[in-house]
């Protein structure tokens, strides 16, 4: 039997769609779903081009002040209490002068009061975050309003942010911190052993139209705003009182300010 | 070698006898194929209102595609910062797994676990994802 162009040709073309084409060409006539469909976000969402904090240390009194806003934060987050200072996990916590600002300028006549008192220290998210460049598989990276992230799905645990991060933000899961959870937040998931996590500036809460947790129970001490609004509350703080920032010399850009200023 | 022949289907015999064995030894006690329960408190409200079971997408698509669909909310959420998905008929879904899926299908034992205990998978989600509280079964 023999055959002719035409029908070479025809057959040619059945066998490549029924056969190695075959199923591309079907998906493709079928559409894939989920690639259809579409993701936007939350209209409730809070949206800014550079968020941003400021503490004002003179509203922070009482350890009972700082207490609230650590609460407020590790409680929603599932942060593990683990009880020693070697496998400590936090995203906000407190300490003193020389630690928080350890390169000011020293002075032993210095403000005893202000020497002796505690700041509220979390992640700065910086605007040139020092953490995001060393992050191996972008585990850790910027977002567009500022937020510094952690994507724990993507960590490896190599502890490089750690050790790049001039502000001890970051904490290791040396230990599975769910046994150390006293009571979980069922909306919020828990970390693994060996991912590295920090404040993640309460993005879920953000992406709803809330404020992070630790400026809600803050009393007025944490004001979050947008740092390139001009006439948000935080700039018009900045620029009425003075502020300083921890370790400005470094060039990470920190986004946390500090009103340092007595009692008023 | 006059008996080659046999002495070759012999060994051929043995050889297959050996190697089938898990055929015919799990022979007649095949795992039963799992179960799934839609039998949750969310979902029977749902039915009670909607007069039937569905999920977001058909459930053909769901049983072949949750995981591909799980992994792209888990990066519309966390690095896109999207949380409302848009399904294929233009209803809008929280993506979530503790606030969405699990929402409904609050029995990760008779739901999640069934499937993925018969085919041998063990996906991590809920190392750090809290599944709801079940009764120990």
């Amino acid at each position: 039997m023999s055959i002719n162009r035409r029908q070479f040709l025809k057959l040619a073309g059945v066998s490549t769609v029924l056969g190695i084409g075959g199923p591309a060409v079907l998906n493709g006539m079928g559409g894939k779903i989920l690639e259809a469909t579409q993701t936007h976000p939350d209209p409730k969402s809070l949206a800014a081009k550079r968020w941003g904090f400021v503490v004002d240390v003179s509203k922070l009194n009482t350890p009972e002040d700082y207490q609230k806003c650590i609460d407020a934060c590790h409680d929603i987050h599932n942060v593990p209490d683990i009880g020693n200072t070697k496998d400590e996990v936090k995203w906000i916590w407190k300490d003193n002068y020389e630690r928080t600002f350890p390169t000011s300028t020293e002075d032993e006549y210095m403000n005893k009061e202000m020497k002796e008192r505690n700041f509220l220290l979390f992640c700065n998210h910086c605007a040139q975050p020092a953490c995001v460049r060393v992050c191996p598989t972008k585990a850790t990276f910027k977002r567009k309003d500022g937020v510094v992230m952690q994507d724990m799905h993507r960590c490896i645990g190599c502890r490089f942010c750690m050790a790049a991060c001039p502000f001890g933000a970051r904490s290791f899961n040396y230990r599975d911190p769910r046994p150390f959870i006293k009571k979980e937040n069922k909306q919020f998931p828990t970390r693994m052993i060996g991912v590295v996590e920090k404040c993640t500036m309460c993005y879920e809460r953000l992406a709803v139209g809330q404020m992070p947790a630790c400026a809600e129970a803050s009393n007025g001490a944490i004001v979050f705003g947008d740092l390139e609004d001009p006439n948000s509350e935080v700039r018009k703080i900045i620029e009425s009182k003075y502020t300083i920032r921890r370790k400005p010399e470094l060039g990470t850009q920190p986004s946390i300010y500090y009103v340092i200023g007595g009692k008023e | 070698m006059k008996n080659a022949g046999k002495i070759v289907i012999g060994v051929a015999i043995a050889f297959v006898a050996v190697f089938a064995f898990p055929f015919y030894y799990n022979l007649g006690k095949a795992n039963a194929k799992p179960e799934l329960k839609f039998d949750t408190p969310v979902i029977l409200q749902w039915e009670k209102e909607h007069g039937k079971k569905e999920c977001i997408e058909p459930k053909a698509f769901m049983r072949a595609e949750h995981m591909q669909m799980l992994n792209q909310w888990r990066d519309s959420v966390v690095r896109n910062g999207d949380r409302i998905y848009v399904n294929s008929e233009g209803k809008e879904f929280i993506m979530s797994l503790q606030n969405g899926c699990l929402n409904c299908h609050s029995n990760k034992k008779d739901f999640c676990d069934k499937c993925h205990n018969y085919i041998g998978v063990k996906p991590y989600c809920f190392s750090c994802h809290i599944a709801p509280k079940e009764k120990e079964s």
